[in-house]
């Protein structure tokens, strides 16, 4: 039996019959990491007692408590996520040997139902990148090609789910940092709607952008782990109460009847016209099965990415504060406490972080304000019309995940604005806070290609069910590296 | 756009970041082209459309006024991560400075 292919469903199924316990599943994880990781480098840190949880869960299993669907299964999660008493860096040196003091509600809510935290993977330092290169823990490779780059800044969570190191991760998407790297990497993910799951105990980037969200060999398994981390939080004031799940009993098997928007402006010169070719094949096979196609406008689609690199870096240089070296992490002593927090952050901080600290502060400062802030977030406005404007006439809007399929290691790494190009299809689902879906539609040069499916605020089950249609249609999805 | 060597400087001591001279000349360059990049949001007339200032439409958002009490272990945890510490306070520098 090989758990690497093996759905959420299946493990599940194993270990309810006990053919499977969760600490055999969990020796094989490690073993499959400790056996790979040296050359992916997906996993920071393995968590020492992944296999005490594991023989937790099979004593209760055994003592015939009923346990859901996530009961034994192995996670990873990306390094930003706090795990009560482990340590816990945002690929940061600034925060090397930082102890979480509490668990985020996503991880509380994961061990509530039984997940084993097998350790935290690799990440661009605080989630700023899209390569997954800028971690001071070491690049995270691509398990297709380790020449290649995984994406990111999940890159780890992505490589790792990709590898066959674990059933399933989590990774936080400020600007495409789930799907981008789900696209690279040949797995599914998704950026569930902002305010759809908590944020509490992940450490922000721009916390008006921010959510945390699934990675996955499948949409099927995508809804699974949905359902135990979704949900309003006390401790997450922007967290939404609803009354449904986003996950129906019943997903409707087919997508006749269903019109899906073409954006004309997200196939633009520049692209690779291979990844153009995979993402239209995607959209015959939605079309043979009787959706309607139609090519929709979103005007503003250009200005996306000016518009985020203003109010995220603003927002992280506001929120990238706290890190002073007083209460947590890096120190360096000065001759005066500005000075400490001047060598501290200087040293502390990687050249990404930065950069977006001081494009932030730069943006924010005196006389600046209206030039930028205060245009970026009318922007953000003229954005989010765009998406509900369209929205009003199709289901769900198809376009490419990324640009261009998985690039060399170091190809874009000192040439800030390419990298931040290659986020420019990803960034407008944040900004106008819709989720989005990426799943494999195929192959450029042996590299993973991704379909993203962006639909209306709270209707997550629309692309769950143009997405596992799609899954059921291919075997994309299902290629392993 | 044309930042200089001041201007980086400046932003800088706002971000309270320490940067080397060669670093100064590297971010002065990149800051530069990032901010001839989003120039282009100028082009687009924004006269009185409102700012999207809430991601979602919720405000107010109210918790019953109970006290909750900090777990032991997690405030055995904060307290070990700090740099320097007096017994269980957070020991830092002067904030001010004395006259002589």
């Amino acid at each position: 039996m090989d758990i690497s292919t093996m759905s959420l469903k299946e493990l599940a199924d194993q270990l309810t019959k006990k053919t499977v316990t969760s600490e055999q599943l969990t020796q094989a994880c490690l073993d499959r990491i400790q056996e790979q990781n040296p050359e992916i480098n997906a996993f920071i840190r393995v968590a020492e007692d992944a296999l005490e949880q594991a023989r937790a869960i099979d004593t209760r299993r055994a003592s015939g408590e009923q346990m859901g669907p996530l009961a034994g299964i192995p996670v990873g999660l990306k390094d930003n996520m706090l795990v009560k008493g482990q340590v816990t860096t945002a690929g940061s040196q600034i925060l090397e040997g930082h102890v979480s003091a509490y668990d985020g509600t996503v991880v509380s809510r994961l061990k509530s139902a039984g997940a084993i935290i097998i350790g935290q993977t690799n990440m661009d330092e605080f989630a700023m990148g899209s390569s997954s290169e800028s971690s001071h823990y070491g690049i995270t490779k691509n398990p297709w090609d380790t020449t290649k780059v995984p994406g990111g800044s999940s890159g780890g969570s992505a490589a790792a789910v990709s590898a066959g190191f674990v059933p399933f991760a989590l990774g936080s998407d400020t600007g495409g940092s789930i799907r981008q790297p789900a696209s690279l990497c040949g797995v599914t993910g998704l950026k569930p709607t902002y305010g759809r799951v908590s944020r509490y105990g992940l450490m922000a980037m721009a916390s008006s952008l921010d959510q945390i969200g699934p990675f996955a060999k499948s949409v099927e398994d995508v809804m699974t782990i949905m359902e135990c981390i979704e949900g309003q939080d006390p401790n997450d004031g922007t967290s939404i109460r609803l009354d449904s799940t986003s996950v129906p009993e019943l997903l409707e098997p087919s997508v006749a009847g269903l019109t899906l928007g073409i954006p004309k402006e997200y196939f633009i010169e520049g692209m690779d016209p291979e990844v153009k070719a995979r993402v239209m094949d995607a959209v015959v096979v939605l079309e043979k099965a009787g959706a309607k196609i139609e090519e929709i406008s979103m005007p503003h689609s250009e200005y996306a990415l000016a518009t985020y690199y203003i109010i995220m870096p603003c927002e992280a240089s506001s929120n990238l504060g706290k890190f002073d070296g007083l209460r947590f992490g890096y120190h360096s002593m000065g001759s005066d406490l500005e000075d400490t927090y001047r060598r501290t952050r200087g040293e502390g901080f990687g050249s990404e972080v930065k950069r977006r600290i001081m494009l932030g502060s730069y943006a924010l400062s005196a006389g600046y304000y209206d030039a930028y802030y205060r245009k970026a977030l009318q922007m953000r406005t003229l954005i989010k019309q765009d998406f509900d404007e369209a929205l009003k006439r199709v289901d769900a809007i198809i376009t490419p995940t990324s640009p261009s399929v998985a690039w060399g290691i170091g190809e874009k790494f000192n040439d800030p604005i390419t990298m931040y190009l290659s986020d420019i299809y990803t960034v407008t689902a944040n900004l106008a806070t819709v989720p989005a879906l990426s799943v494999p539609c195929g192959f450029v040069n042996n590299l993973p290609v991704g379909l993203q499916i962006m639909g209306k605020p709270f209707d997550e089950q629309m692309l769950y069910r143009i997405g596992a249609f799609y899954q059921s249609q291919t075997d994309w999805h299902k290629r392993t590296p | 756009m044309s930042l200089t060597t001041q201007d980086v400087q400046h932003i800088a001591k706002l971000s309270r970041l320490h940067l080397s001279e060669e670093e100064v000349e590297i971010y002065r360059t990149q800051l530069d082209s990032i901010l001839t990049y989003i120039e282009k949001l100028q082009a687009v007339d924004t006269t009185g459309v409102a700012e999207l200032q809430h991601a979602l439409p919720i405000s107010n958002v109210f918790r019953e006024d109970i006290v909750s009490v900090c777990e032991p272990e997690t405030h055995t945890l904060l307290i070990e991560n700090f740099s320097h510490k007096e017994g269980d306070l957070l020991e830092v520098q002067a904030v001010f400075n004395r006259e002589e």
